[in-house]
């Protein structure tokens, strides 16, 4: 698709005159890139000024020892200035490899991957098999989708309180429990349940958007294709498995990739979930706004060089991915 | 199954859709078993969807804080007095106030600079197109945490801590790529013999984008102004570090107040609580047509 845009603009512009010299020809480039660059202007001065800038900036705090003690502040009608010092790769050194760094970076480390991989998965499979669900004709179609995208519908930080509500010690959850003589977990407060309780609710959260997207790409799939699968004499299974899974690759590897990344980098759902009270149950992100804003001091370079790790892992898993795919010749960018 | 088709000489594969529907079930029709099945598990599906938002509202009408562990009660007591008190007695439309501020500045602004860049990448190869493509991907991956202590810093050197222009800029770095992705995407859909059209009756590029493209992408732009303002609407973590003032609160700051304070007021908050999702989800399910058109087209085509 890309592609077949790609020619068709450069063949348009190349129709628009004769073809003279080469110098009128870089003229008229020209005036195309100065169209384009004039479009993304806007975006790259705001990208460059508010996340390039502070990115650079967030890089060199990482290398000094700033804390909310040392920065530079107002007070009243003082002003304070800065008196941190830069000390290098002593943050870094200190997380991966310092005392305590087990409880201090690589148990949250471990969660990390452990939550992402099981939020991902969780949104992915319900998701596909309520697409799939919904993906055929049958009565109040439209009425099941508008109740299953519901959780997407209402905010975040509202339904992380109901949930929040119904898994409180004696709330709603298990008081069901208890009438089904089920044992009651103290959700809120026991690790292992804690860390249950925040992918149950954020799978609650997550799957209608898997759910949505995938719908989209099974009813972009060519109906023919079904029914040369049919009169081949396939199995359901193997329409499923040769036809829909091809045919919705491309959604797929998108969805996927983004999901990965919302959850790796999800915040409201455990910071909302937990309100600062369980440091076990937090994941990178949330523990590095714990030391950067939930505490004092606030640790701004520690802070900062946790959000450099998480940016770095990040970035390695989707250069990763893309070659992947790129291998497999399936992301259109 | 369908092994029948085969049998069947090679003349009567131009009606195969309607001749082996006689013996074989046609497709898209399941027995009564598997259509029970079907509804059995959308139905459970959907009561999971629906509970913890309809516990909400049923929590909402008891009047006691401690309704909540015991919800046999609020039976007996329902009343609209959480209501009544959170649109009296709180600063509940203080909050209502700048989340509008904040929500629709962010999609005003960050709309606008996402169709203008989407249209640039779907249109044009310009050198450093595959660079920016790149860079508006990795931008969706920032964490809160690496820009947070950077941006915080930015900001109260600019003096736009506890404002609401500081909010919005930092809500369009988050939203705008994505809606670019978005909306390069449908911008992709819409043939480039239009601009074409264009061009040849006169009109510039931007005008060829304003008046031509921009009304023919409206489905597009929906989705991407929906996802900005939910988005805006409900981001937790800058809100709860920029603002201060607790007038200037957006609603996802201002609703945990009413619990971290000492007294947790949960009756309060349940009311509020359902007060702030009635408008944002009713806008959802305004746009809600167009969001499967609009994500797969941003999706499939990256």
């Amino acid at each position: 698709m890309t592609v077949a845009v790609e020619s068709a603009a450069s063949k348009s512009r190349g129709d628009r005159g004769p073809r003279t010299g080469p110098l009128q020809r870089m003229k008229r480039s020209y005036q195309k890139y100065w169209y384009a660059y004039a479009m993304i202007a806007p975006v790259a001065v705001v990208l460059g000024v508010l996340v390039l800038y502070p990115l650079v900036r967030g890089f060199y705090l990482t290398l000094t020892d700033a804390d909310s003690l040392n920065s530079a502040r107002t007070i009243g009608v003082n002003h304070i200035d800065a008196t941190y010092q830069f000390i290098g790769l002593d943050n870094y050194a200190d997380i991966l490899w310092g005392p305590t760094s087990y409880d201090r970076f690589w148990s949250h480390f471990i969660w990390t991957i452990v939550w992402t991989a099981l939020c991902v998965t969780f949104h992915y499979v319900i998701g596909l098999g309520l697409a799939l669900l919904l993906n055929q004709k049958m009565r109040g179609r439209t009425f099941y989708r508008m109740l299953l995208i519901l959780p997407w519908a209402v905010p975040t930080f509202v339904t992380v309180f109901s949930w929040r509500f119904m898994l409180a010690d004696s709330g709603v959850i298990n008081s069901m429990l208890g009438s089904l003589h089920l044992p009651q977990p103290q959700w809120l407060e026991d690790t292992f349940f804690q860390r249950f309780a925040a992918i149950m609710v954020n799978t609650w959260c997550g799957v209608p958007f898997m759910m949505v997207s995938l719908l989209g790409g099974l009813q972009s799939i060519d109906a023919s294709l079904y029914e040369a699968a049919e009169m081949d004499g396939a199995t359901p299974w193997q329409r499923f498995r040769h036809v829909t899974l091809p045919g919705l690759r491309a959604v797929s590897s998108t969805v996927v990739l983004l999901g990965v990344i919302w959850t790796f980098n999800q915040f409201a759902i455990i910071f909302l979930l937990f309100g600062g009270t369980a440091p076990e149950a937090d994941i990178l992100v949330t523990w590095a706004y714990q030391l950067g804003f939930g505490q004092q001091p606030r640790e701004y370079a520690e802070s900062a060089t946790y959000g450099v790790l998480l940016l770095s892992i990040l970035i390695v898993f989707t250069s990763v991915y893309r070659r992947w795919l790129a291998r497999n010749e399936q992301l259109a960018v | 199954m369908s092994t029948t088709t085969l049998d069947t000489p090679a003349a009567a594969t131009d009606k195969a859709p309607a001749a082996p529907a006689r013996r074989v079930r046609r497709r898209g029709e399941r027995s009564t078993a598997a259509s029970v099945l079907t509804h059995g598990i959308l139905i459970v599906a959907s009561l999971i969807a629906l509970f913890p938002i309809a516990w909400l509202i049923f929590l909402s009408l008891g009047p006691d804080k401690d309704d909540y562990l015991h919800p046999g009660r609020i039976l007996d007591t329902a009343s609209l007095s959480n209501y009544s008190f959170v649109l009296q007695h709180t600063n509940f439309f203080k909050w209502l106030g700048s989340t509008l501020i904040v929500s629709l500045g962010t999609t005003v602004i960050g709309v606008l600079f996402a169709a203008t860049t989407g249209y640039a990448v779907s249109r044009m190869r310009f050198p450093g197109y595959r660079k920016f493509m790149w860079i508006l991907l990795v931008t969706q991956m920032f964490p809160v945490a690496v820009l947070m202590v950077p941006m915080y810093e930015i900001l109260s050197e600019l003096g736009l801590i506890d404002s609401y222009g500081g909010l919005i800029l930092i809500y369009c770095t988050t939203a705008v790529p994505y809606c670019a992705w978005l909306l390069k995407g449908y911008f992709d859909t819409i043939p480039i013999e239009i601009d074409e059209a264009g061009r040849v009756d006169g009109l510039s590029p931007f005008g060829t984008f304003v008046r031509l493209i921009l009304p023919l992408a409206r489905p597009g732009l929906a989705v991407a102004a929906f996802y900005t303002c939910i988005t805006a609407w409900g981001e937790v973590a800058f809100a709860s570090v920029f603002l201060l003032d607790d007038t200037k609160y957006t609603f996802a700051v201002g609703l945990q107040s009413f619990i971290s304070e000492h007294d947790a007021q949960r009756h309060y908050m349940a009311a509020a609580a359902v007060l702030i999702a009635v408008p944002i989800s009713a806008l959802f399910y305004l746009v809600q047509k167009n969001l499967v058109t609009g994500l797969t087209a941003g999706g499939t085509k990256g």
